[in-house]
């Protein structure tokens, strides 16, 4: 009679992990099958097509080992162009990642304020980040316009009564990576302070109150509670901006072209204009796969210096 | 007595003070908000003071910001200008975004949402590789994989096909949907399936009901993601036939001839369906984008 019991019981336990077997790998499949081919596979062909020189209107390929890293990378001939870009990238996130993170924070302690309507701020606040970057450089090259019918120059002409001369913001070298900086700037920052915003709603009460009791002010409340609390949510943010950085392409795309004397190009935009316009796929796949160290790095960096947190606490 | 009305006076005049002390503070934090949106929306009202301006009134310094001679001429000109082969249409732009969004959204849904209730619930041989490969992807982002998918997909290009097809699923979708299913309590799911319900039954009976608000913020995050996409479809496309939105107002911009009247209206229209859905879900859009950084 036991016996009888029992086994039934274990038959169905067998039963429901098959099922659970099938059911698994039929409900995987759709979007494993498809992050393979179009992110697994893509992502090993970089390293793949890195090492030939592909042609894709001739179909012409051969292989040519290390020659496409030494030609970006090392050649005195066609080297400078992208560690220029390369440079640019990281001048552009040291402009952007204070600039940004800073004006975040502002903009966030601003709504975190018990006040009526505070949602409808918030509503502008964070507007700019549901327009598409092309959208936002259509609007801005009006702006940026180098004569005095662009937006800037004639507030800072009439502002100043006539003495300042146009400026061509986006022509001149020095001048036009900060110039896209700030668009960036207005475009994205909306993104980082919701996540700010976030994490001071996450802060304890009580903690404010202590501080207050020892008689804190508002600035040392600041210091020593609302930022060390902070913390995380910053290397986050800091992180995600120097990425973000590094991708940068479409305004660059339509605004620059990389110019004025390269002083605005960047990784992305060397590497797309390889394969689009010099058709050479396997030049910028080598230039994508130093993109993916440079990401990859950056990530264990913010993995460490997160756990480090931990340690600590 | 007389001592306690004095306090009491004294008492009353600090709580008035102490009130109109607030007010001139919360005024003050009003005119800073205030002048702060003015700032973040001026680039918006150009846009949409310049989409009803004559052409040749758009680009004008400050006057840019002043509404007058308004006229619907731009918007008409934005069907005119785009009526033939060599241009394309406008509606077919629209249609085309319409339907690559459509794709990425719901499809990313379906497969994402699926793949991520394996991973936090099934028992399955496999799982834990899977997972693995999901959280390495969540790091990748798509500019790295640009250059090689546009190689690989040589075949599809000036398709709508190659424009949805790499982005249905998504490592970062999975990973969201993942986060929340394993964060639901799973007693309802294990009581169903002791009743004898199957995976899938537990799928969308139980989980998808359950679990409207991460299916949301995947929604509002891909439809975004999906809408102003540009990079890969500049990339892919030649033909005006499959343009979408963002690629055929940029065309249009670079040409050598500006009219920024009818620029202005075209970045209106293109704009105008994300900004309806954003003012009426805005809640939601800035929950979602808070929620997505939530990890690591």
């Amino acid at each position: 009679m036991a016996s009888t019991a029992k086994a039934p019981m274990g038959k169905s336990r067998k039963k429901r992990f098959g099922y659970d077997q099938w059911a698994g790998i039929l409900m995987s499949l759709p979007a494993s099958l498809m992050l393979l081919l179009f992110v697994i596979i893509p992502f090993v062909t970089a390293f793949v097509l890195s090492f030939y020189n592909v042609h894709l209107s001739s179909g012409h390929s051969n292989f040519m080992g290390f020659e496409q890293y030494r030609r970006i990378l090392f050649d005195p001939e066609t080297s400078p162009a992208f560690w220029q870009a390369l440079g640019n990238n990281f001048q552009f996130a040291l402009i952007v990642v204070p600039l940004q993170t800073g004006l975040a924070i502002a903009l966030a302690l601003l709504l975190n304020q018990k006040l009526k309507g505070i949602a409808f701020f918030r509503t502008f606040f964070f507007m700019p980040v549901v327009f598409p970057m092309s959208l936002v450089a259509v609007i801005w090259s009006l702006f940026y316009s180098r004569d005095l019918r662009g937006m800037f120059n004639s507030l800072l002409h009439s502002i100043s009564g006539g003495a300042i001369n146009p400026i061509d913001w986006l022509g001149t070298p020095g001048l036009a990576l900060a110039s896209i900086a700030l668009m960036s700037i207005w475009a994205g920052v909306g993104f980082q302070m919701v996540i700010v915003l976030a994490g001071l709603q996450e802060i304890p009460m009580e903690l404010y109150e202590a501080a207050s009791l020892d008689k804190a002010g508002k600035w040392q409340q600041f210091r020593a509670v609302t930022l060390p609390s902070l913390r995380n949510t910053l290397v986050f943010v800091v992180i995600i901006t120097t990425i973000f950085s590094l991708r940068l392409f479409d305004q660059i795309f339509i605004l620059t072209s990389g110019g004025p004397l390269g002083t605005t190009s960047t990784v992305m935009y060397q590497s797309v204009t390889a394969a689009l316009t010099d058709d050479n796929v396997g030049k910028g796949s080598a230039m994508t796969v130093v993109f993916v160290i440079i990401i990859i790095a950056i990530t264990v960096v913010q993995r460490l210096v997160l756990r480090q947190e931990k340690e600590i606490k | 007595m007389r001592t306690n009305s004095v306090a009491q006076i004294d008492n009353r005049q600090a709580h008035r003070r102490r009130k109109t002390r607030k007010l001139v503070k919360n005024l003050a934090s009003y005119g800073f908000l205030s002048l702060v949106t003015l700032i973040f929306f001026a680039p918006i009202a150009y846009l949409l003071i310049g989409s009803f301006k004559p052409k040749n009134e758009v680009l004008s310094g400050l006057g840019g910001f002043i509404p007058e001679h308004l006229t619907l001429e731009n918007y008409s000109n934005v069907f005119k200008a785009f009526d033939g082969e060599a241009t394309g249409y406008f509606y077919k732009f629209y249609v085309n975004s319409i339907i690559v969004t459509v794709a990425i959204v719901f499809g990313g849904l379906v497969v994402n949402s699926m793949l991520a209730y394996a991973l936090a619930r099934l028992r399955w041989t496999g799982r834990n590789v899977i997972l693995g490969f999901v959280v390495l992807l969540v790091i990748l982002p798509f500019e790295a994989i640009a250059v090689p998918l546009y190689d690989l997909l040589n075949d599809y290009r000036n398709t709508l096909f190659a424009q949805y097809i790499p982005f249905v699923a998504s490592a970062f979708s999975v990973f969201l949907f993942y986060t929340f299913f394993i964060g639901l309590s799973s007693e309802i799911q294990e009581a169903a399936r002791i009743d004898g319900a199957g995976p899938w039954r537990v799928y969308f009976q139980i989980l998808v009901p359950m679990s409207r608000p991460v299916f949301a913020s995947v929604t509002i995050l891909s439809f975004l993601a999906a809408w102003n996409s540009f990079l890969f479809p500049l990339m892919m496309v030649d033909s005006a036939d499959v343009r979408p939105l963002p690629l055929a107002m940029t065309v249009f911009f670079q040409q050598q001839q500006k009219d920024w009247g009818t620029i202005f209206a075209f970045g209106v229209l293109l704009i105008l369906p994300v900004m309806i859905v954003y003012l009426s879900f805005q809640r939601f859009f800035i929950q979602s984008v808070a929620s997505s950084a939530v990890k690591g």
